[in-house]
């Protein structure tokens, strides 16, 4: 019975990512920064609140079809640390790697302070260094505010 | 020490060797400070670029320039910009640089220097943006305490009274001063406190700091009193703001108790914070302290743009 629902719930995909082990509840804000939104032409699976041995519960988002570079998904790490992407091919997973903290978070996060210059009409994208990776610690490189709470709460 | 063609955006960019560097060269620019005479600047053009007014720094960085021989543009207020018809400050800037061979700007936006110095290819100098930064005016508190104090800056004890939390000029005066590990006793009612983030980063770095509401507690030990402004729109309670007002007021008679050689300092204007009696005592400081701008700038000018004294 288990490998029966199993198997309903994560269809195998052909070719595209899989991005694993997601804090339960942030699958949005991952599909949020990798820019899927409504207008996406990729199959794209979203699965919410699946029991994990390691996690109790954690979600899963499917790509099909795009493979995503290291650099595009290392931001995930802000909201899920422990995330892992699988590149699919052929049914096969190619590569399997967990997401790495950038040392720069660019254009993906609103600063927290609204008199700062990015939260202004300028053509500036936002941008963050990251300051502490456990607990996430970030500093806009334009006022210095710090975001260390709630960051999903400002994504772009 | 290469300063040619630096952006001067933040206190924090520099180290203690380069911070030191631009005093050793205040030092030697002072007396031209005075009478002019030189010209390093010669056929130069500086831009200030006042997105919001603050006329002493302005006049401040115009005389600096003159005083070195060269010429300034620029304005004093956003309303004679074309900010108001919607211009983008990074569009001020693209025009700007080709205008000029540095550029001086006071935003109301934190980090709009930086952004501007990403966009400039000229050194840009930060005047003060929002609540951020304004390097020039702790540098020349440094070069105050340097020329003014009897000790070294690494020995003083420096109280620092007034409007801890939001105050543009202490933040950064605080940081520039734990690169010399100087004493720090922090004066402030309790909802204008340092913010934590910079007080746990003092402590990092070793600082020795007390924290206090009541300036009684630091005046006999103090080498530098450093007053600053307490607004009063900061406090929901007209009478709470009266309460604190009159307790951090100087007067000839608190200074009863003080170290001889205790000076006074404050980035001025005041208000209320001393009284005008203070004025004529030997500790008073703050206007000697308003001239040293000009060296200072004088030196940050000629280093970015690459002019030996
Ligand atoms: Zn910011």
């Amino acid at each position: 019975m288990a490998s029966k629902e199993r198997e309903l719930r994560v269809k195998p995909i052909n070719n595209g990512t899989v991005i694993d082990h997601i804090e339960a509840g942030q699958a949005l804000n991952v599909l949020k920064i990798l820019g899927i939104g409504g207008h996406t032409r990729h199959v794209v699976s979203v699965l919410m609140n699946v029991p994990s041995g390691a996690m109790v519960a954690k979600d899963v988002v499917k790509v099909e079809d795009r493979e995503l570079e290291p650099e595009e998904v290392d931001t995930i790490a802000l909201i899920a640390p422990r995330a892992t992407i699988n590149i699919i091919r052929n049914y096969e997973v190619v590569e399997k790697f967990r997401v790495a903290m950038p040392r720069n978070v660019i254009g993906i996060i609103r600063c927290g302070n609204p008199n700062c210059i990015s939260n202004s009409n300028e053509p500036v994208s936002s941008r963050f260094v990251v300051e502490s990776m456990d607990p996430v610690l970030l500093r806009c490189s334009y006022c210095e505010f710090v975001l260390d709470k709630n960051i999903a709460d400002h994504l772009l | 020490m290469i300063f040619e063609r630096r952006h001067i955006i933040s206190t924090k960019d520099f180290s203690r060797e380069e911070i030191d560097f631009i005093l050793d060269r205040a030092g030697r620019l002072e007396p031209y400070a005075r009478m002019g005479g030189l010209d390093l600047l010669k056929g130069h053009v500086v831009a200030t670029l006042f997105f919001e007014p603050s006329t002493r720094t302005r006049l401040s960085f115009d005389t600096a320039v003159k005083r070195l021989g060269g010429a300034t543009i620029g304005f004093d207020s956003a309303e004679s910009t074309s900010t108001v018809k919607g211009e983008t400050l990074s569009d001020t800037i693209k025009v700007i640089e080709s205008y000029a061979d540095a550029i001086v700007i006071r935003h109301p936006r934190e980090g709009a220097a930086r952004m501007a110095s990403e966009i400039s290819s000229v050194p840009v100098i930060n005047a003060g943006d929002g609540a951020g930064h304004h390097p020039t005016q702790t540098l020349l508190d440094l070069y105050t305490m340097r020329k003014e104090c009897r000790k070294p800056i690494e020995d003083l004890n420096v109280a620092i009274v007034g409007d801890l939390k939001y105050g543009r000029t202490v933040h950064s005066l605080a940081y520039a001063l734990s690169l010399y590990k100087a004493r720090l006793s922090l004066v402030s009612p309790e909802q204008l406190r340092m913010p934590e983030s910079i007080i746990n980063y003092l402590r990092k770095q070793g600082v020795e700091l007390v924290e206090t509401p009541r300036i009684d507690d630091v005046l006999a030990d103090a080498d530098v009193l450093y007053m600053t402004r307490i607004q009063k729109e900061r406090f929901p309670d007209p009478s709470e703001y009266l309460k604190v007002a009159d307790s951090y007021r100087i007067t000839p008679d608190t200074l009863k108790g003080v170290k001889d050689d205790m000076i006074i300092m404050h980035p001025l204007p005041r208000v209320n914070e001393i009284d005008p009696a203070v004025d004529s005592t030997r500790h008073a400081r703050y206007f000697r302290q308003a001239f040293y701008g000009v060296p200072i700038r004088m030196a940050v000018l000629s280093l970015v743009l690459g002019k030996e004294a």
